[in-house]
Formats: structure tokens, sequence, C-alpha cells
């Protein structure tokens, strides 16, 4: 069989509640980059500016869950993909945005959009446009099934290489000393 | 000819007296703990130094060794146990690692890594834990305490004044500072005190030297807890 016949494994990326640094990370991957894109399609991901997933291979998810455009998001993405992998602290345990949880969300937004100096007219936003807050940020596990994880903030290039050359082979993909990080 | 017992299918001599770990821990075998500190008595909270002995499980720091018993321990069934006993200390409090100033010297972590605890199953508690920066030279963040006590009692044992303990029971227990405030700040903590450098997590931080070591370059960044914890033996 080609190359040409060989059917690509489609891969979707999004980032939810997250910084696009494991988005980064994964480009850091450098001149891995062209392997992989002999070996996959993007679908919805930033990278393709796809708004929609169609069905895929993979699904890398950065990011927790903090508002009902998330949870859209994530469920998409968990109906759409057959392996769906969380990347990043944030994804993991809810990560930076979760730390908000112990603040009620009423008192966190005021402290941003009312209390702020230079912020005290505007009030709290209230377009209907805008996703609401979940009263908590969630990882992802929270919401829907997760088949793999990759820890760090954000997760070396290396590690996501590893992690990501070795699903596509086929072969089990582990992280361990000193590739596995929390940090 | 000595006593000795089966761990892990190889022989390790023992004295009388001796626990399952210490034994093990002499004879060069490595089993991961939390609470246990060769300095102090056995806690037996953290349950990570879980052993199979005769089809039983138990605290390896506390159990005395026996003539001919037979010890599993670096087995996939008690890994795994150990391993969904790290992810449920994970989800009991916040340990948010990538802003903590331990990590990468936090036994908590480093034991997570050296076991894959790659991901998280529980759901989580996001506890509400205020930080204690009232001392001048100690910061205390307790969202990151497992209750090891091992604080309690170098702060009792070693220095004499009971500065920490804990209080409530079960999930609600949690770590109190004794001072009618509540502050460490109000007490005679010392950063020289040995309870100052006893803790296995982020929950007792020196001020002013957070990131002398950057992130990446610190001990179990470079080197796994099992082979530093073995070097640290003697």
């Amino acid at each position: 069989m080609s190359t040409a016949a060989r059917t690509r494994v489609r891969l979707a990326t999004t980032s939810l509640a997250g910084c696009f640094g494991c988005h980064m990370s994964f480009l850091d991957i450098d001149e891995h980059l062209f392997e992989l894109v002999e070996l996959v399609e993007f679908d919805r991901s930033p990278l393709t500016n796809i708004k929609h997933c169609s069905p895929c291979d993979i699904g890398l998810i950065e990011g927790g869950v903090c508002n009902a455009e998330n949870v859209h998001v994530l469920r998409e993405f968990r109906a759409q993909c057959k392996t769906l992998v969380a990347i990043g602290a944030c994804a993991i345990n809810g990560g930076l945005p979760a730390q908000r949880n112990h603040i009620p969300l009423e008192a966190c937004l005021r402290e941003v959009y009312q209390s702020r100096a230079g912020l005290g007219a505007s009030g709290v936003p209230n377009d209907p446009e805008l996703p609401l807050l979940l009263d908590k940020v969630r990882p992802i596990h929270e919401v829907v099934r997760v088949d793999y994880s990759i820890p760090g903030c954000p997760p070396s290039g290396e590690a996501i290489w590893k992690f990501l050359s070795d699903l596509i082979a086929g072969r089990t993909p582990r992280l361990s000393h000193p590739m596995l990080h929390f940090d | 000819m000595s006593k000795q017992f089966l761990f892990d299918g190889r022989p390790v001599p023992f004295e009388d007296g001796q626990t399952i770990l210490q034994a093990a821990r002499a004879a060069g075998h490595y089993i991961p703990h939390l609470c246990w500190h060769p300095d102090f008595p056995p806690h037996g909270s953290c349950k990570l130094c879980i052993v199979k002995v005769g089809g039983r499980h138990v605290s390896s720091c506390a159990m005395p060794a026996k003539e001919g018993m037979e010890v599993e321990s670096n087995t996939p069934e008690i890994n795994g146990e150990r391993r969904a006993l790290l992810q449920m200390l994970f989800v009991e409090g916040n340990h948010f690692c990538p802003s903590c100033e331990k990590s990468g010297n936090c036994q908590l972590q480093a034991l997570a890594y050296d076991l894959e605890m790659v991901g998280e199953r529980f759901a989580h508690f996001f506890p509400d834990r205020p930080v204690d920066a009232s001392h001048p030279d100690v910061l205390l963040d307790f969202n990151r305490c497992i209750f090891c006590e091992l604080c309690v009692r170098a702060s009792r044992d070693v220095d004499g004044k009971q500065v920490f303990a804990l209080t409530e029971r079960g999930i609600h227990k949690y770590l109190v500072v004794n001072a009618e405030s509540g502050r460490l700040g109000d007490t005679d903590f010392a950063a020289s005190d040995r309870a100052a450098d006893i803790c296995p997590v982020g929950v007792i931080l020196h001020k002013r030297v957070g990131f002398a070591r950057p992130i990446g370059s610190r001990t179990y960044d470079i080197q796994p807890i099992h082979e530093v914890d073995m070097k640290e033996r003697t």
C-alpha cells in the first residue's frame, strides 16, 4: 500500500480552560512535526480553525472545564474521538483556573469587574453570548471518560512526542521518570 | 544463622524487634512510604508502605518481621493499591504542583512519579484551606497537608514545643497550630526547629528560598525517590 493510500490517523485538539501553553509545547516537538503530518490529518484544532469535530481517532484536550461551552466542546470531543487524551495539569486536575474554586463565583466576578480600580463602572458582563461559568472549575475526567493523561504544566514537547508517536504506532503509551512531570 | 523472611521471593535477614520495612531497607529493598521516617516510631497512617503477608494487607512500617513470613511488595496488585492511595491523597487536598515551591522535592509527587500515577480517577474535594503567613520565617500552606503528623511528632518529641496537632476526625481532620489565635506567628516555632524541615509535602515552607533551586533541577527531578531514599539510608 502506498503512503498516499494509507489512511492517516485523524487528530483533533482543543483548549478549554487552559492557556494554550500545552498547544505551544505541542508545537515544541519541532522537526517531529514533519513526521507527524505524514502520520496524522488534523481535524478540529486551533491549528486548523475547523469549528466542529468529525469522527476522529485521537482527541487532545488541554484545560479544565470552567463554563457551559467547555462542557459542550468536551462532550463533542468524547462523542467523536475514539481515544481521548487529557493533556496538561488543567485538564487533569483543574490546574490554575481551579484556584478560584474556594472563592464563591459572585465574589470572584465582583473582585475582577467591580472592585478593581479602572473597571468599577463596567459591572459584571452579562451578555447572552457569553457562556455561563460553572461554580467550580473541574478536571475533564469529572465530566467525560478519559482514556489517557499526559501530565505537566505544560508537558515537555519530548513527552508529548513520546506519547503520540507510541499511540499512533500502536504501542502502549507510557510516560515514566524523567519524562513524567507534574510541574 | 540469623532469622529471615522472604521479601518478593528473596531472603531478608532480620533481628527481633525489627519491622518488615526496617529489615527490608537494611537489606537494600525499597518500600514506598510517606508518614514513616527513620527517626520516628511508625505512624501507620499513609498506608503507602502496604505489603501483602499471607494474603493480608499490612503496614510494613508497623508490622514486626517474623521468621519465614512471605512478603509481597513490588507487585502489580500492591503497586496498584498504592497508586489508588496516592490518587485519593491528591484529590483530598489542593495539590497544584505547578505553583508549589516544593515541586521536585515533594515526596508525594515523587511517589506519584515512581508509581506512574499519570492520571486521576476520583472527584476533587477542592477544600478551602487558607494559608498562614504570620510567621516571619516560615509559611504554612495547609492545602497540601496529608496528615502524616511528622511535624506534630517532630515538634513534640524533638523540639519539645507541641506547635502542631491534628483536630477533628476522619475526612474532617485538619492540621492546627497551638496558639490561641491559631497562627504560627504567635507560637515559639523557629525556622531551626526539626519540625520546620520534616514535612514530606509542601505545607511547611521556609520563606525567601522558594525557587533558589529552579524547578527541573531538584532532588526528584534528577533521581527517582526509590534511589534517593535508599541512598539516604545510612
